[in-house]
């Protein structure tokens, strides 16, 4: 056998061996299934991983943040209701690298927002931006997250206030941190109170799945009142008629209304031979409270992750 | 540095090229080219602290190899092939020798991490878009991991003067280790009682502090980093590396190479 012979039927065998290590690996990936691989943080704690990164703890702390938002997206995209390893990866993420603000910014909206937008732990996303705080005293954003947690999950309008008060105090703070203390302060539950804080947030947000995340909230407000606005409209024309109306145009006629109603994507609303006004597709409109037809449920985030 | 020092220095980088050493940079580039692409897939909001960070981890970690795997040969080959006979014949004393290896090896890392340097800058570029004033903070990180290459380089040095190959990379590896656990050997310390106390506290003190030298989070962030610890950990790199290579040169100079 010549070298050259021996040369190309040594490449062909490698190659080839290589090849079908490949495929077996694929197959073996199959067999074993995911059951295998089990929903499990093998180091637990934070501070071991930062001793045993050798001092590259930045560099871990990213794939942690990554591994956090992996883990959100894998399971947000099941629409699952319960997100049990999501706490303690940010939590790890931010013991890391504790100025790595996106962990605490985006972190608290994952943990914060009832299932299935979102982990339904308000307690554990408050603990995670008060980390941030104390980590990073000059970032007054962290106190705007951690006041809408407060206001809109746990629904403490004087903790939110309190909250919107300090990072109002910090310097460089926006001048609507001080108006949402006291709005809070006074007006904390009403949609009012909300509207201004989403548009704050709207504007004020750099990032897009911030600012995306706020015009949702935006558009269920808009909704909500819509909804409401619309069935004292429907109770309006029962009482002057002692009918059901049986479609908006003749609300149109009686006064009671000026035009079609539509949703804020332009959808006409629908209603209902009992009188209820509902949205077409509730599964565009996340965070709705009002207009979701019978045995639809609430909406899902749009996959912005 | 005289003539000899620097003829010999030239030659351990020749050879250090000759050694493909240098093909290290091929792996950097997959690694910057693969995070720039990727990033943006795989992560939110954090694009350019990847990139900080991933890249300065990398030219971090592969210098260090570099300096540990190559540093404990430096002597043991020129003595396995006989060369070190024909060197020290000349009129070279064992000292410049030691002095000469430090130097070549050393500016192989720094060649080595000015074109990882390039390789970084140019994947921030292309993952920010443009540079930012809080970019020349990366500078000051990368000179702080030369400094870490000056150190690791000195000691494996300094292990390879008395010991073999092979156990002198396991002794370098080990005090890399315990050098950037330097912080948590002083808090052992507070807890242990009298003697052992000032021991162990003597002990942190004595081992080279990797941990100060670290910025990499700090400068991933944008933080500004304290002219005061720019020029501490200056004179502290200068200081430990010139007792460790003066301790190489002492040990190397009495060995009997017969």
């Amino acid at each position: 056998m010549t070298r050259r012979v021996l040369t190309s039927v040594l490449s062909v065998v490698a190659i080839c061996c290589l090849a079908g290590a490949m495929a077996t690996a694929v197959a073996l990936d199959r067999i074993r299934g995911d059951g295998l691989k089990e929903e499990e943080l093998y180091l637990p704690s934070g501070a071991v991983l930062k001793r045993l990164s050798l001092g590259y703890n930045g560099l871990l702390a990213d794939i942690y943040w990554t591994r956090a938002v992996q883990y959100f997206g894998d399971l947000h995209h099941e629409k699952a209701m319960r997100y049990r390893l999501l706490y303690p990866l940010l939590d790890i993420t931010a013991q890391l690298d504790p100025h790595l603000i996106v962990t605490y910014e985006f972190g608290s909206i994952f943990l914060s927002q009832a299932p299935p937008e979102g982990a339904g732990e308000p307690q554990n996303a408050v603990k995670l931006v008060e980390r941030g705080i104390r980590e990073n005293p000059k970032a007054w954003r962290l106190w705007a997250d951690l006041g809408y947690i407060q206001a809109m999950e746990l629904h403490d309008y004087k903790a939110a206030s309190k909250s919107f008060q300090m990072g109002a105090q910090i310097p460089g703070a926006r001048p609507w941190m001080s108006v949402m203390a006291a709005a809070m302060a006074e007006h904390g539950g009403e949609p009012a109170t909300a509207h201004y804080l989403w548009t704050r947030l709207l504007e004020n947000s750099e990032d897009t799945m911030l600012k995306q995340n706020a015009a949702n909230h935006l558009r269920a407000l808009q909704v909500d009142d819509d909804i409401q606005r619309l069935e004292a409209a429907v109770a309006e024309y029962r009482r002057r008629t002692s009918q059901q109306p049986q479609n908006f145009s003749q609300l149109i006629s009686a006064g009671l209304l000026r035009e079609m109603p539509a949703d804020p994507l332009g959808r006409p609303y629908t209603l209902s031979p009992d009188g209820r006004v509902y949205v077409q597709n509730p599964s565009d409109m996340p965070f709705i409270t009002r207009g979701i037809p019978p045995g639809m449920k609430p909406a899902i985030v749009p996959q912005t992750f | 540095m005289n003539a000899r020092i620097g003829w010999i220095a030239f030659n351990t980088f020749r050879e250090a090229v000759r050694d493909r050493v240098l093909y290290n940079l091929i792996a950097f580039a997959l690694i910057m080219t693969a995070a720039a692409v990727l990033v943006g897939q795989i992560s939110i909001q954090i694009e350019r602290i990847v990139v900080v960070n991933l890249g300065l981890t990398a030219i971090s970690i592969f210098g260090i190899i570099i300096a540990i795997f190559i540093g404990v040969g430096l002597v043991a080959k020129e003595i396995e092939k006989r060369t070190l006979y024909t060197v020290l014949s000349r009129p070279v004393r064992r000292w410049e020798f030691i002095v000469g290896k430090f130097f070549g090896l050393t500016w192989t890392l720094v060649v080595n991490t000015f074109f990882m340097a390039l390789g970084l800058f140019a994947a921030l570029l292309y993952v920010a878009g443009q540079y930012t004033r809080a970019d020349l903070w990366l500078l000051v990180a990368l000179y702080f991991i030369v400094l870490q290459f000056f150190l690791m380089t000195a000691l494996a040095l300094l292990f390879s003067s008395f010991s073999t190959p092979i156990m002198s990379s396991v002794f370098a590896f080990a005090v890399f280790l315990i050098g950037t656990f330097a912080d948590e050997l002083h808090d052992v310390a507070q807890m242990l009682p009298g003697v052992s106390k000032f021991l162990v506290n003597g002990l942190a003190y004595l081992v080279p502090n990797f941990a100060a030298l670290n910025v990499i989070s700090q400068v991933a962030h944008g933080e500004p980093i304290e002219p005061r610890l720019i020029a501490l950990n200056s004179l502290y790199a200068l200081l430990y590396s010139v007792a460790a290579i003066s301790f190489a040169a002492l040990i190397f100079d009495r060995r009997n190479l017969k």
